[in-house]
């Protein structure tokens, strides 16, 4: 939507930036202008290169080659504090918040009122909620980051750039994190601050928002500019994703059923945390034999506790069977050498270790098992033979097998940890967000990974928050609300926008059913 | 199937903390008071029950005290650097840095060079810590370590060079230092000279009266009050300074964020690595103060003479969850444990005290029961009563056993330890400049 | 394989230097020639005997080491390995004392003492990290000296010798629980050492350890597992490994083998055979710094034993020339504390490189960020 036609003056001129990491070429030629009271979208797909080039105009590194100028005159940011001079703020995607401070501790940091003996802690409320109050970004001064939400969070992070005076807002995906409604308050507030005379830049891949907020687009590809749209109205989604692509899209949907009546992995009242407030509460399915069941719901909402409790991760009450046999009580290595394949949310943290070698890396979950050893010995031989065939098979891009596993790309990465899961033949697979943080070209390979798995009879739970992912893949869709799943949804009928609505609790499921839900509105219509 | 009825409320978002951290916090603060006052009581009537005095005398406290502050400037010195994100586990070779300055200073020139001496031979070891860890990354127990078996080194060759030939000194001793740094006593209350004038001493006379719990309190209070050497004074000085420094300055915020993001410090124009720097050096400072005050102490610079209060240091900044107060209390307890092990009858007060610690178990025992928690209580009261009878049986401890007396004490506690602890977020991360994170 | 190796040598080199310049810096500030001070060192470590010592003394250093490096491949520091050998080598003493059994039984029963007291010792710092969660650092400085009274107190009152009536220690072991000393082995290959020098017989003990260890870490499911656990503790529970008793096996491990520090001076040092004041007290301190210096490499640690032994050695004679033969422990030291920095830039350096080389050749996007810090890469050496 183009409410109006931008005449202001360009506030921010990119000319020919070019940035280089060891190894690789982040930007290669950008030009960028971004028009005063503007809001302003940079798009592109992973790695193209769009928060590089934020962090080159914030001054958290500096352009090997190219000029920066704002406001007219040509800039050499040596670090964020000259770009906080030049009156521009960066709100990350990764909070930069520490969250065992107040508010106001974080958003005073760095340029403290008071002087350098006395903090005038007074001061730095009072002003705090003037700004706070001027935006509409109210928050409690003094609560301490780590008890507020996300949404209140990113209030946090924008308050710190208002206090700092800036004019020129950076936002690096600032809607990844977010509910809609919260979607909507964040560019209701940004509108009225550029109403003031403020100027927003946003990064984001999700090109409906882009379309809906946007006063200006610019397209970001393999480090380059490949277009700058100034009026959002002229172009439709899909051209503009072809732009940030280069080619078609690849598409997630699963096309004929091979759900079969067979149950594979049922678990029966699954409740974890306290009982006054439990972290997952009473939670009962089955996932059937050629069936991907989908898991909706905001992060937070039990999804984690969920696939805690079916991997033996973390204790819990009710019962998981695998076809049929009681594995409640069985360890996480039963459980996998069971024959449930695993794909943890966050392969650094849970799925690699990142130092070690590929082939051993290839071995984590099924170190007990052949060709990987006896269970008392490792076969090296073995395990670098069985690597080599998931290098080869699921297009691992690696020198070789004894590379360590941080030489590889985010979507290397994933696809390593994805082909260990799928050479061992699992019965049911485990997989939560699997295609989080990688390339457009991985995403498309893990995805037919798990369709052609499907539809050979594996069973799968698959947890997402990419809402696209789950109506296309899952032959069934369940939406989990403060640990509970309260609703079930026919992945060919739902919109994302249906979906949201369940997994905020603005709409939800009063009667049991399969497909027609029915919609109760709720009290959240103030916000 | 399995659509449940939902009732929604507002936000999705965590509904987990507000109010009951809050109320957490409130708790904090009540219970301490409450367990305070329940020590006192239970102190005094071990000291009524095993009738030995000397357990809440004036003397013991005040040696307590002694032997707290160097502890506690350990703690401090902990405090500093992990609270700037870097673990100082090299506390103890900052201390021994700072005995052999101190006690080279304080022979040469006086007992106040001791103390700059003290600050200064830390420092130098604090900033070599610094060097290894934030400007080379070094994982930050492993650097600590290394600085650990380095600065003995260090010190020995030093005494070599500096005292070997001299009268009455040594390699693993000092001469002895010129002078005393002169003392205080409160006037009023502890009977302290005001312009020549010698005032009452009003919590003297009601400890002698050896009343219940009276007595008790006005053998601590004195204890806290009367012969005060000048550098204790000091020492607890700069607890509360550095509370005041850490709290309420824009350089103690920069400091705490950088132990706790230092993404977002960076991000804001802040250098990680500077104050990191400026947090090391003064850590160092501090445990070579800690360091100084033994010499002081001792009256000479003697090999060895920390005794892992280095690492007692850490286990009380543990103990105090990062906190200057509850740091303080738990140098408070270590020093008095260690500090009865000093006086002249260490047997009959490591005994008064077992027989205090095992009614203290006795009576959580009994809050255990009335929370349900039925294991725990189960395994306090069989400790607490094993205690109880070693008590009525060894009539004399082996002074061995007197010995090991405080480092049980740090276990115990630390063990006991509600587990709701909170160390720094980003402690032991190397950080480097524009990183994520 | 020759990259490699010039790889491994380049880090200690350069800490090697940095350690003489150190020490070269002390001994001109305290007015002494450092090549003096270096020349007469070379000259006290050039002889047979020198090299016998070095490897006698380099034994329990090394058996340190790696009681050491086991816990430190998961990140655990068992500084309380001090304790945990002098219990052992306590208990064994007197248990070795009160026994009679045949020859390699009874060296055997004393072994089996050690390793299970040491391993008990260790089990309490390992059962309060996995049940109340007290960090492993502070409890087993704690039980360092709780157990350096015990064994004060126990020797004193149960175990000793009352032969002896100056100090406490207890009864010599008998000549079946000695290991005898290795200088008829190496007479067979025709080495003869000369009269006096005696190669103690605890070296085959401490070689087989070192392949055992070796075997167990890189060769073994469990080691594996081990490993992984110290890399990303959080990846290993995901790959079924269960973290609590991971930590707790670790720790008795540990423990288990400090156990075995002691041993080479109860069994095989013609000096001791005894537990007693004179005991070395402080070995498991030299442990923590050879599992640095060998980057918990089994073959590493015995290079680090062997250079820290040789300073010892080579230091035992400046005092005669006037020259303070402290010098040594700042050697040592600086050589320690040089040697974690420069293993640390090497290899973050490495790490660049193989990074870049690796997504040179497949023309892919950069890896992933994490590079430097994440997955606790940077943990140890």
């Amino acid at each position: 939507m183009s409410n109006s036609i931008e005449t202001g003056t360009a506030v921010i001129e990119l000319r020919d930036i070019v940035k280089r990491f060891p190894g690789v070429v982040a930007n290669d030629g950008v030009n960028l202008t971004v028009r005063k009271g503007s809001i302003h979208a940079i798009v592109g797909e992973n790695g193209a290169g769009k928060s590089t080039l934020m962090k080159t105009l914030y001054g958290a590194h500096q352009p090997d080659e190219g000029t920066i100028t704002v406001n007219g005159v040509v800039q050499q940011f040596k670090s964020p504090r000259d770009a906080i001079a030049a009156g521009i703020g960066m709100v990350f995607q990764h909070f930069m918040l520490a969250d065992n401070l107040t508010v106001w501790e974080n958003v005073v940091l760095g340029d403290e009122p008071g002087s350098a003996l006395r903090l005038d802690i007074r001061g730095a409320r009072k002003r705090i909620n003037e700004l706070a109050k001027q935006n509409g970004l109210e928050v409690d001064p003094d609560t301490l980051v780590v008890e507020l939400g996300v949404g209140e969070k990113q209030r946090v992070e924008i308050l710190k750039v208002l206090y700092r005076g800036a004019q020129i807002l950076i936002l690096d995906e600032p809607t990844a994190v977010l509910v809609p409604h919260e979607v909507d308050e964040l560019f209701a507030s940004l509108r009225a601050l550029t109403a003031e005379g403020a100027t927003a830049v946003f990064i984001s891949h999700k090109l409906d928002e882009v379309l809906k907020f946007a006063d200006a687009i610019t397209v970001i590809r393999a480090g380059r500019t490949v277009g700058q749209v100034d009026d959002p109205s002229s172009i439709t989604a899909h051209a503009l994703a072809e732009m940030m692509v280069g080619s078609e899209l690849p598409s997630p949907e699963t096309r004929v059923s091979t759900v079969t009546t067979d149950v594979a992995l049922s678990v029966h009242n699954l409740t974890t945390g306290p009982i006054e407030l439990p972290t997952l509460a009473d939670v009962s399915f089955d996932v059937h034999r050629g069936e991907i069941l989908g898991i909706a719901g905001v992060e937070g909402n039990g999804q984690a506790e969920l696939i805690g409790a079916i991997m033996g991760l973390s204790a819990s009450t009710g019962r998981v069977e695998l076809f049929g046999a009681d594995i409640s009580h069985s360890s996480t290595r039963a459980r996998r050498e069971g024959g449930i394949g695993y794909i943890p949310e966050d392969r650094q943290r849970d799925g690699l270790a990142l130092p070690l070698p590929l082939w051993e890396n290839a071995m984590l979950g099924h170190q007990t098992q052949k060709p990987y050893g006896n269970g008392r010995w490792i076969d090296k031989a073995g395990a670098q033979k069985q690597t080599d065939e998931i290098i080869a098979e699921y297009d691992v891009r690696t020198p070789g097998n004894s590379v360590p596993a941080f030489t590889l790309s985010g979507g290397n990465q994933q696809k390593l940890i994805v082909g260990r899961e799928m050479v061992a033949h699992p019965t049911v697979l485990v997989a939560s967000h699997p295609t989080r943080g990688v390339d457009v070209g991985a995403q498309a390979i893990i995805w037919d990974i798990l369709r052609d798995a499907r539809s050979q009879g594996l069973a799968v739970l698959l947890v997402s928050a990419d809402l696209e992912e789950l109506i296309g893949l899952s032959d069934r869709l369940l939406v989990m609300l403060r640990g509970a799943v309260v609703a079930e949804l026919p992945p060919n009928e739902v919109t994302p926008a249906e979906l949201g609505s369940y997994m905020t609790g603005v709409k939800s499921m009063v009667t049991s059913g399969a497909s027609t839900a029915t919609a109760s509105a709720t009290n959240d219509g103030t916000a | 199937m399995t659509a449940a009825v939902v009732n929604p409320s507002s936000t999705p978002s965590s509904t987990s903390g507000p109010l009951s951290m809050r109320l957490l916090r409130m708790m904090d603060g009540r219970t301490t008071l409450i367990v305070a006052g329940l020590g006192v009581l239970i102190v005094s009537l071990a000291r009524v029950i095993s009738g030995d005095n000397d357990l809440t005398s004036s003397g013991t406290f005040g040696v307590a005290l002694r032997t707290a502050m160097p502890i506690a400037m350990a703690g401090l010195a902990g405090l500093y650097a992990e609270r700037s994100g870097t673990v100082n586990i090299g506390l103890e070779g900052m201390m021994i840095m700072g005995t052999i300055f101190a006690g080279w200073w304080g022979w040469y020139f006086n007992p106040w060079m001791a103390l700059l001496g003290g600050l200064v031979g830390g420092m130098l070891g604090g900033l070599l810590h610094a060097l290894a860890t934030v400007t080379f990354g070094v994982n930050h127990i492993v650097s600590g370590f290394a600085i650990n078996i380095l600065a003995p080194g260090i010190a020995r060759f030093m005494g070599n060079e500096l005292f070997s030939q001299e009268e009455g000194g040594s390699i693993t001793n000092s001469p002895g230092n010129k002078g005393d740094i002169g003392r205080f006593t409160m006037p009023f209350t502890s009977g302290g000279d005001l312009f020549g004038w010698k005032t009452p001493d009003p919590l003297g006379w009601i400890e002698k009266k050896q009343w219940f719990v009276l007595s008790d309190i006005s053998g601590l209070l004195r204890g806290l009050t009367a012969a005060l050497t000048l550098d204790i004074i000091i020492a607890v000085g700069l607890v509360i300074l550095s509370w005041y420094v850490l709290w309420r300055t824009p350089f103690g915020l920069r400091l705490r964020s950088a132990g706790e993001k230092p993404s977002a410090t960076d991000s804001l124009g802040v250098s990680v690595a500077r104050i990191r720097y400026e947090a090391m050096a003064l850590s160092g400072a501090m445990a070579g103060f800690g360091g100084a005050i033994m010499v002081l102490f001792s009256n000479r610079y003697q090999e060895g003479q920390t005794g892992g209060r280095g690492f007692l240091g850490l286990a009380t900044l543990i103990l105090g969850n990062w906190r200057p107060g509850g740091m303080l209390g738990g140098a408070g307890l270590f020093g008095y444990a260690s500090g009865i092990t000093l006086r002249t009858t260490p047997e009959n007060l490591v005994r008064g005290l077992i027989l205090a610690a095992a009614m203290a178990l006795v009576v959580s025992a009994f809050w255990a029961l009335l929370n349900k928690k039925y294991v725990v209580a189960g395994i306090v009261l069989a400790i607490g009563l094993v205690g109880i009878y070693s008590y009525a049986v060894f009539e004399k401890p082996n002074n061995q056993f007197v010995y090991i007396f405080p480092y049980i004490v740090v276990l115990v506690v630390v063990s006991a330890r509600n587990q709701s602890l909170r160390p720094p977020a980003a402690e032991g991360i190397p950080y480097f400049k524009g990183q994520q994170g | 394989m020759l990259r490699k190796l010039t790889g491994a040598l380049t880090a200690p080199i350069i800490a090697g230097a940095v350690a003489i310049i150190a020490s070269s810096i002390a001994l001109v500030i305290s007015g002494n020639s450092p090549v003096t001070a270096f020349r007469e060192m070379w000259m006290t470590i050039d002889s047979t005997e020198s090299v016998v010592v070095i490897i006698n003394s380099a034994v329990p250093f090394y058996v340190a080491g790696v009681a050491v490096a086991i816990g430190f491949q998961m990140n655990l520091f068992n500084i309380g390995a001090n304790g945990q050998y002098q219990l052992g080598a306590l208990f064994a003493a007197a248990a070795g004392a009160a026994v009679s059994l045949p020859a390699p039984l009874h060296v055997a029963f004393v072994l089996l003492v050690a390793v299970v007291v040491a391993g008990l010792w260790a089990a309490i710092a390992g059962l309060l990290k996995v049940y109340r969660n007290v960090n492993e650092v502070i409890s087993t400085i704690m039980l360092n000296y709780v157990a350096v009274g015990l064994s004060a107190f126990l020797v004193s009152e149960y175990f000793r010798n009352n032969d002896v009536k100056l100090v406490a220690e207890t009864k010599k072991l008998p000549a079946s629980a000695q290991l005898p000393a290795l200088n008829r082995l190496l007479e067979v290959f025709g080495l003869n050492l000369g009269d006096g020098v005696v190669l103690q017989g605890f070296l085959p003990i401490a070689i087989v350890l070192g392949i055992g260890y070796y075997l167990l870490l890189y060769r073994a499911r469990f080691g594996f597992e081990l490993r992984l656990s110290g890399l990303n503790p959080a990846a290993a529970t995901t790959a079924g490994v269960k973290p609590r008793a991971m930590i707790l096996k670790t720790i008795v491990l540990s423990g288990c083998i400090a156990g075995l520090i002691g041993m080479s001076d109860l069994l095989a040092d013609p000096q001791y055979h005894k537990y007693g004041d004179q005991f070395p007290k402080t070995l498991g301190f030299t442990g923590l710094a050879l599992a640095l210096l060998g980057r918990n490499h089994p073959g590493g640690i015995a290079a680090a034993a062997i250079v820290w032994a040789t300073i010892e050695r080579a230091t035992q004679r400046l005092s005669l020339i006037g020259i303070p033969q402290e010098i040594g422990t700042i050697l040592q030291g600086s050589f320690l504390l040089a040697a974690v920095i420069v293993y640390e830039v090497v290899r973050r350096r490495n790490n660049e490189q193989t990074a870049r080389e690796a997504s040179r050749a497949v023309h892919g996007p950069p890896p992933d960020p994490g590079l430097s810090s994440a997955n606790a890469a940077g943990a140890l050496p």
